[in-house]
């Protein structure tokens, strides 16, 4: 099979386009690496939606729901090992982050699981009703969200270790960033070999290509559904602990925010395609960085001319999956 | 006679529930003579809300449940029909040319919008419709905060309305202990206009037009086949229904004397107008109608329920949360999910199949 790599070159393309706008070296690296951190951190939050999409054709408006809760138990867990969180070593930081981390991926994977067996499971093959029936999970989820937590923010400040940049020269590289790089590449990493190098994967694959084939050759496709969304659900919770952690705040309606750029990702990357859902998430993350800088005002639209753009081009998006 | 005329009116839809009849007459009437039923600023306000509403979500449910597709935009049209206004009258000053320039602004940007947005999205699939349509309207409302010099940003505009809207105008003196001033002309003005939009969104949809819709609801692919072009049927429908959104705008806009995000763009409008349109009944105006006067008054009302049982509730800890007076989405939203599973044709759905 040919490798389709045009899109793949989007992203050298308008790193290199932006760098005589920015005109300067160092803010263009400092811009780069912020775009690339949210660029990834939006792919964890993405890559399961578009898998469940692809694999199912379940299109869940609640997955909001899960990046919220995720950033909600981490915030919880780390509020309350506050002391290691502002002690002055690196090993303390990461033991607070690593159990908030943990909890938030396992909450919002038993949510994924409780959501799908009640929410969705009913609805299959109606796009209507599972539009419907999921906004709806996610606007009790945002209320629930509330009723537990109080309707006030949270305040998250980073731990120390993870504050302030790195100085190469002139260049200014903010620490959490770089983390946020790290963990997004690990991730894309463990879902492009489970997903090419398993037998698991290779299910996944040939269940997203031709669902019926896969069932007739005896494999039971719903029981690799339900896994693959409490999978894309705990990734959700994943991605919301850590833009929790970016954005130092966190409140109920993250979810539904983040939720709109995680729907520009998956239209721009083609709906069930994974490597079609990185790529546009670096775009949108490179974008958004770069517009904010050079454009402030129309640092949102962006995203949506982007989208626009690239839907002309290739109207099912950058990688179509070929079915329905 | 007076049965043609009303099959007339109705445009051949009668209610088919004796109750369901009750209920709709009911709200005409009510509404017709809440000014002097129950005077007093709060009740006419709930009043001309509830009136705007219903076009609002009568207006969604062409899309919803006619024609099948889900629109996250439809605040969108409503905000630039009320902004349209608020803007014309804040630049122009307080006179009817510049409601009327801003009603025609308002329509145009609507319908060329929903144009632009249909063709570029329902060719592919309605879910795409859907997503997209979330995009660009979260995209709008923050476009709209943005702007603040046109638009007044997160604070909005506050404006004169036209004389003859405004309190002080007076055509007469006390009618039943009310008086006749600019605020009840501007009541009524938008009842009658909420009246006559309904009605002309029920002609709509019950003619051959609105049967083609339908067709594409239950089966896309079949109304492809017989030789209607889908395409050019949803992005009309969804250009009519923008239209009409926006106009239920003006009405918000020409009630309240201003126009803010929160109003009029926010998220939680699209959410309250999903609810009503489900709750009420998919595919019957007529659920619409029932939907937004329930939903409106839950609002208003059903706080003050959840106030009292909070109250009861306030030693138990976790529990008194679910009650409290901030809450009633939640409980809506219950209701919606229900509604979606076990009742997809809402109250109306429910009162047609009783007899």
């Amino acid at each position: 099979m040919k490798r389709d790599w045009l899109p793949l070159l989007l992203i050298p393309v308008l790193g290199l386009a932006a760098l005589p706008l920015v005109g300067s070296a160092a803010s263009w690296v400092t811009l780069t690496v912020a775009g690339l951190a949210m660029g990834l951190m939006i792919f964890i939050m993405a890559s399961g939606l578009t898998l469940t999409f692809g694999l199912m054709d379940v299109l869940n408006f609640g997955h909001g729901a899960f990046i919220a809760v995720g950033a909600f138990v981490a915030a919880s867990v780390m509020l309350a090992l506050a002391p290691w969180m502002t002690a002055d070593s690196l090993w303390l930081n990461l033991a607070a982050i690593g159990p908030a981390v943990l909890a938030a991926v396992v909450v919002s994977g038993l949510l994924g699981l409780a959501f799908e067996r009640v929410l969705v499971r009913p609805v299959y093959g109606q796009h209507l009703k599972q539009i419907l029936v999921t906004t709806g999970g996610l606007i009790v989820a945002e209320q629930l969200l509330k009723v537990i937590w109080g309707p006030e923010q949270i305040t998250l400040s980073r731990p120390t270790a993870l504050r302030g940049a790195f100085l190469l020269g002139d260049i200014a590289i903010e620490k959490y960033r770089v983390l946020a790089v790290v963990v997004g590449l690990v991730v894309f990493a463990g879902l492009a070999l489970t997903l090419n190098r398993t037998r698991i994967g290779l299910l996944i694959r040939a269940g997203v290509e031709n669902g019926e084939m896969v069932e007739a050759l005896g494999y039971r496709i719903r029981r690799l559904f339900v896994g693959v969304f409490a999978v894309g659900s705990a990734l959700a919770g994943l991605g919301g602990a850590m833009w929790g952690l970016y954005q130092e705040t966190v409140t109920a309606a993250i979810g539904a925010q983040v939720a709109v750029l995680v729907f520009i990702v998956i239209i721009i990357g083609g709906l069930g395609s994974v490597g079609g859902c990185f790529i546009g998430a670096l775009l949108v993350g490179l974008t958004a960085n770069y517009i904010g800088f050079l454009a402030p005002k129309v640092a949102l639209g962006s995203n949506i001319l982007l989208m626009a753009l690239i839907l002309l081009w290739r109207p099912q998006g950058l990688y179509p999956v070929a079915k329905r | 006679m007076v049965k043609q005329a009303l099959r007339a009116i109705l445009s051949d839809d009668l209610p088919r529930s004796r109750w369901l009849a009750v209920v709709l007459v009911a709200i005409l009437v009510g509404l017709a003579v809440a000014p002097f039923l129950f005077p007093g600023a709060k009740s006419l306000n709930v009043a001309a809300k509830i009136c705007v509403f219903i076009v609002l979500a009568a207006s969604f449910d062409l899309l919803l449940g006619y024609t099948g597709i889900v629109s996250f935009a439809h605040t969108m049209f409503f905000g630039i029909g009320a902004y349209g206004v608020a803007i014309a009258l804040t630049r122009m000053g307080a006179s009817w040319a510049a409601v009327a320039v801003g009603v025609v602004a308002g329509l145009a940007v609507a319908i060329v919008l929903a144009a632009v947005i249909g063709l570029f999205s329902l060719r592919v699939r309605t879910i795409f419709f859907a997503m997209i349509t979330l995009a660009v309207a979260s995209a709008f409302a923050i476009l709209a905060s943005q702007l603040s010099d046109l638009t007044g940003g997160e604070d909005g505009l506050n404006y004169r309305l036209p004389a003859e809207l405004r309190a002080p105008f007076s055509f007469g003196d006390t009618l039943f202990g009310v008086r006749l001033n600019g605020r009840l002309l501007d009541y009524y003005l938008v009842y009658l206009a909420s009246v006559v939009l309904v009605l002309a969104l029920l002609r709509i949809v019950n003619s051959p037009f609105g049967s083609v819709l339908m067709a594409i609801r239950e089966n896309p692919f079949r109304a492809e086949a017989i030789g209607y072009r889908t395409v050019v049927y949803r992005t009309i429908a969804s250009c009519i229904a923008a239209a009409a959104a926006a106009l239920a705008g003006v009405l918000l806009a020409l009630w309240s004397s201003q126009t803010n995000p929160d109003t009029t763009l926010s998220f939680d409008i699209m959410v309250d107008i999903l609810l009503m349109v489900v709750i009420g009944g998919m595919g019957t105006m007529y659920g619409a109608v029932l939907g937004a006067v329930l939903l409106v008054f839950a609002q208003n009302y059903l706080q003050d329920l959840l106030a009292i049982a909070h109250k009861a509730l306030a030693g138990v800890p976790l529990l008194a949360n679910f009650f409290h007076p901030d809450r009633w989405l939640l409980w809506l939203g219950v209701a919606f999910i229900l509604c979606v599973y076990f009742f997809p044709s809402g109250i109306v759905g429910r009162l047609r199949n009783r007899r």
